[in-house]
């Protein structure tokens, strides 16, 4: 029956169906135009554009870190190091709760709590996606239990990384200064600077003193992995890779034994040593004391100590010999009197009579000598040998402020020596100028008094004073202190002697600098006033005591060292060149509270030179890196 | 006599085979093994599977060209019945799975009811209107649509568009070539821009997420703009003549998100270009071709009916998947009919094979 009825309506049926079939067929061939339009456009047309973007995706870009360059004392021995450690690190962004890792991370690693609070800083300080270590120098034992376990931890790695040591701990700290975290502000700088890609992957960078001022010559250049990665970022296989170039070595001119010896001579005083070599500029020992463990930089310091160290009565952050200003006292004398001859203003033979004080013709004010009664008969060379003050009060009235100002400052008092390293202050050497535009006043008479033996306005920092002994020392050659000798290329070994800067000569007559060559030689004699310390030293040496006034003393008191407070005392002041007739090293020693510079600043030069020029330890000692810093070694 | 033996047992097999259209299945399916293998990065275990899973489709295939087009008819009210108490069940009972509702768990294993849907719709409709062929009217449309309706609101509802969607378009086909008037399908084009609104406010976020980044895939490149993203890369970097096999970098670093199944064709497009592109929508095309054919000549409204809508909702799954993949359609989860890895949908093209080479094989009817 139903084949009868198809075949009755087959025809019209057939072709209405046919023609909507065809309908059909005409709409599929449109649709798959469509999508060869499609593909011809995302391949063709675009076909470079999805080139670039699939190798974009494909390649990243893995940063080598350089070997930073070490820095070594001028006999080679190793001042700053690298070495490999693991740490524990996280990357905040990619762990879901915090909290509960750094909990459950303790069972597997020993967290302190000064851990945990270092890193919560670290935390405030750095962008989420950052991998901030919580520990350093983790042990086999740890990096074996966390291994095991680290499915459990999504964000948190263990890296090998190149930490820093400084073996001598704070012996050398003002001078190595150290490296620590890159902060947010650190790659703002690099941005600016246009170093910033030779930054990726680095971590750290030079914070003060050598690891700062030469970051350039010690950070190395960075190189790169061309990688291949896949969507989890995995890393494939290496595509290319242009090594990285490890830093410069750097050679100091430092010689780590001897400041060894120079920072024990001071015991447990505060106070500084800058020794410089007259005839290079080579700086020989740089001390600040106390001094701080550089090491505990490094990764980042705690809180504890770090409260320890910036709040402590007796700032060991501070570098004294660097920027610590102190009225120069006594030792400013050898530069009054060479002004003296080299002006026409006192003849070798001129001699006043002192009373124990002086006055300003027409007043009353007393300006009193520190020796009660005084010197009696005082000549330039006297003045010198026994630091006679009324000789210099009133050779300061006869030369006035301004030729004071303008003669002395070619020693360098009160300017920046240029070190090569940063934070040096400028000190002060004062003037009408100065005064006018510091306080707004006129200069008076009564404030040239003062200067003349070298208190009052005069500021001077320990490298100064070391610096303008030497110029004295090399008889007027004034060459550019440094502490960086050598540069090695670590790769190829090839040295680069860094040249001696002879900076400027000051003009004198050879005579004049001979007489006070001459007195300052004989204050190391019996008579003078480092005569104690210089006594039966086995060279001949020139010295210059000093003390330095820490408070005002009213006009009719004297001073009672035993009367003020420890902290109120004078500061001692010594600078000293030796061998006198052809000098090797001048330095200047300060001692804070140490009262006067023959009993307590002198001994410590003493030491110094006794080992410089003869090697004799005061005791046995020689700078021992374990000794020094035990504590921080790694493992 | 062995040679004569095996002569007839080779005309038994191949009796009611469609040698032309088996021979355009058989090279898709090849395209698509050495393609699978280089999706999975060499797993020769995943393309052994899926090597089986196109040996039991084709016996499947074989199966229903075997069964003369008389009794798959009688198959399609029962088969349309059980799929329907089944999307109930489903809608009562079913697991969730991801959000949605769409499995079935009849003891021995889980179904996907809305697959035999996929099939039982058309079946349905075609024998609807071969039955009533004569009375054509509104009324007897509004039944076939009926028919259509029921089961896509269920499976929208479980929510799964890209199903629903599919088998509203292979019911459509059947209306459409039914001879349905142009002045309704006008009346229906107008209803369906006029429910955007409607239908958009009855999306699932995902889903309105879907529609928001075929607009703009940019606007969530690690989230769902991702997939299209990293597909068209692929495509696009795949050039003229592609990477060669097994050097897509696109696939083997894993940025390609299902490359092994709905997002098959960006792992082709992008180791042979658009060379390999143009063979293969040319492959397509002829297999389609010979589809038309056998619907053209098919001689029972029911065959028609049914081998246009089979022919056309493979159309339909081509050009869905290869829309999205390069991003001209939203991510619906529509695989590449015989190349996406996967064993329920090949067994679901294959039927509506098997179906298209009973209709060509099997005697016809109207020659008489």
């Amino acid at each position: 029956m139903r084949s009868i009825v198809e075949l009755r309506n087959h025809p019209l049926e057939l072709y209405k169906f046919r023609k909507r079939l065809t309908i059909c067929a005409g709409f599929v061939l449109l649709l798959f135009l469509t999508l060869f339009a499609r593909f011809f456009y995302l391949q063709v047309t675009q076909g470079e554009h999805y080139h670039t973007l699939a190798e974009a995706n494909r390649i990243s870009i893995a940063p080598l870190v350089p070997n930073r360059g070490l820095i070594l004392d001028r006999n080679g021995k190793i001042l700053a190091q690298n070495y490999s450690t693991y740490t524990l690190e996280l990357t905040p962004n990619k762990i879901p709760d915090l909290d509960a890792t750094l909990k459950e991370l303790a069972n597997y690693v020993e967290i302190t709590p000064s851990d945990l609070e270092q890193f919560r800083k670290l935390l405030r300080e750095n962008k989420r996606f950052k991998s901030l270590p919580i520990r350093s120098r983790l042990t086999d034992e740890e990096v074996a239990r966390f291994a095991a376990n680290r499915y459990r931890f999504p964000g948190v790695e263990i890296q090998a990384r190149i930490l820093r040591y400084y073996p001598y701990g704070e012996l050398a700290a003002h001078v190595v200064g150290y490296i620590s975290r890159i902060s947010d502000k650190d790659l703002e700088q690099l941005e600016t600077s246009g170093e910033l890609d030779n930054y990726r992957g680095s971590h750290f960078i030079g914070r003060i003193g050598i690891e700062q001022s030469y970051e350039q010559e010690l950070h190395g250049i960075t190189g790169f992995d061309e990688v291949e990665t896949d969507a989890a970022g995995r890393s494939i296989r290496v595509l290319s890779r242009t090594p990285p170039i490890s830093g410069n070595n750097l050679v100091l001119s430092l010689d780590i034994d001897l400041q060894q010896v120079a920072n024990d001579a001071f015991g447990d005083r505060r106070g500084a040593l800058v020794a410089i070599d007259p005839t290079n500029g080579e700086v020989l020992a740089f001390v600040s004391k106390p001094g701080f463990d550089a090491n505990l930089f490094v990764g980042g310091i705690d809180h504890k100590n770090w409260k320890q160290l910036n709040e402590s009565i007796d700032r060991p952050l501070n570098n004294r010999a660097l920027r610590g200003v102190y009225p120069p006292g006594s030792t400013f004398k050898p530069f009054m009197a060479l002004a003296a001859l080299e002006l026409g203003l006192r003849s070798p033979w001129y001699a006043i009579s002192d009373i124990g004080y002086f006055s300003l013709p027409g007043t009353e004010r007393r300006y009193r000598d520190w020796k009660v009664g005084g010197h009696g008969r005082v000549d330039l060379h006297k003045s010198l040998v026994v630091s006679c003050d009324t000789y210099y009060y009133g050779l300061a009235h006869d030369m006035g402020i301004d030729r004071i100002h303008n003669y002395i400052k070619q020693f360098g008092l009160g300017e920046k020596t240029g070190i090569d390293i940063n934070g040096e202050v400028d000190g002060l050497l004062p003037s009408r100028e100065w005064k006018m535009r510091r306080h707004n006043q006129r200069w008076y008479a009564g404030d040239t008094i003062s200067v003349g033996i070298g208190q009052g306005y005069v500021l001077a920092t320990p490298l100064q004073l070391a610096f303008s002994t030497g110029i004295i020392a090399n008889r007027g050659k004034a060459f550019q202190p440094h502490f960086v000798k050598q540069v090695t290329n670590s790769q190829t070994g090839v040295t680069r002697e860094l040249p001696k800067n002879l900076l400027y000569t000051v003009d004198h007559d050879p005579k004049n600098m001979e007489l006070v060559h001459r007195a300052l030689v004989d204050v190391t004699k019996p008579g003078g006033t480092a005569a104690k310390a210089a006594a039966g030293a086995r060279y001949t040496f020139a010295g210059k005591t000093g003390t330095s006034q820490v408070i005002g003393i009213k006009q009719n008191e004297r001073y009672k060292e035993e009367l003020v407070a420890e902290r109120h005392r004078d500061h001692a002041m010594f600078v000293a060149y030796a061998p006198a007739d052809n000098p090797k090293i001048a330095l200047s020693v300060l001692v804070e509270n140490g009262g006067s510079g023959g009993s307590t600043a002198a001994p410590v030069a003493r030491q110094v030179l006794d080992y410089f020029l003869l090697g004799i330890l005061p005791e046995s000692k020689t700078a021992d890196p374990v000794a020094a810093s035990e504590h921080t070694h790694p493992h | 006599m062995p040679l004569v033996g095996i002569r007839k047992l080779w005309h038994y097999f191949t009796r009611y085979i469609d040698s032309f259209l088996l021979t355009g299945i058989l090279l898709l399916m090849v395209i698509g093994l050495v393609t699978l293998y280089s999706a999975t990065g060499g797993d020769i275990n995943r393309v052994i599977k899926q090597a089986v899973h196109m040996f039991i489709a084709l016996s499947i295939m074989w199966l229903v060209a075997n069964i003369p087009l008389q009794q798959i008819m009688r198959l399609a009210l029962p088969l349309y019945v059980l799929g329907f108490v089944l999307l109930i069940g489903v809608a009562l009972f079913g697991e969730i799975n991801n959000g949605a509702r769409r499995w079935l768990n009849i003891g021995i294993s889980r179904i996907q009811p809305s697959e035999i849907m996929k099939i039982a719709v058309p079946l349905m409709m075609a024998w609807y209107f071969d039955k009533y062929e004569i009375t054509l009217r509104l009324r007897e449309y509004l039944g076939a649509a009926i028919i259509l309706l029921l089961p896509v609101l269920l499976i929208l509802r479980q929510p799964d568009l890209g199903t629903a969607l599919l088998i509203a378009a292979s019911g459509f086909y059947v209306l459409f070539l039914a001879g349905l008037s142009w002045r309704i399908i006008g009346g229906l084009i107008v209803a369906a821009v006029g429910s955007v609104p409607v239908l958009w406010s009855f999306m699932h976020d995902y889903q309105r997420q879907r529609v928001l980044t075929l607009i703009d895939p940019s606007q969530d490149a690690l989230g769902a703009g991702y997939h299209t993203i990293q597909s068209s890369i692929a495509i696009g970097s795949g050039g003229i003549v592609g990477k060669g096999w097994q050097n897509g970098t696109q696939t083997q670093l894993d940025f390609l998100p299902e490359q092994s199944t709905d997002f098959i064709f960006a792992v082709f497009s992008e180791e042979f270009g658009l060379i390999g592109n143009s063979l293969l929508l040319l492959l397509y095309l002829i297999v389609i071709g010979r589809c038309m054919v056998i619907t053209a000549n098919a001689s029972t409204q029911f065959t028609r009916l049914i081998a246009g809508s089979i022919t056309l909702t493979f159309c339909t799954y081509i050009f869905v998947n290869m829309g999205m993949v390069s991003g001209i359609l939203p991510v619906v989860g529509v695989p590449l009919p015989l190349i996406s890895y996967g064993g329920t949908s090949l067994v679901t093209m294959l039927l509506g094979f098997g179906i298209l080479m009973s209709i060509q094989t099997h005697p016809k009817l109207v020659k008489t």
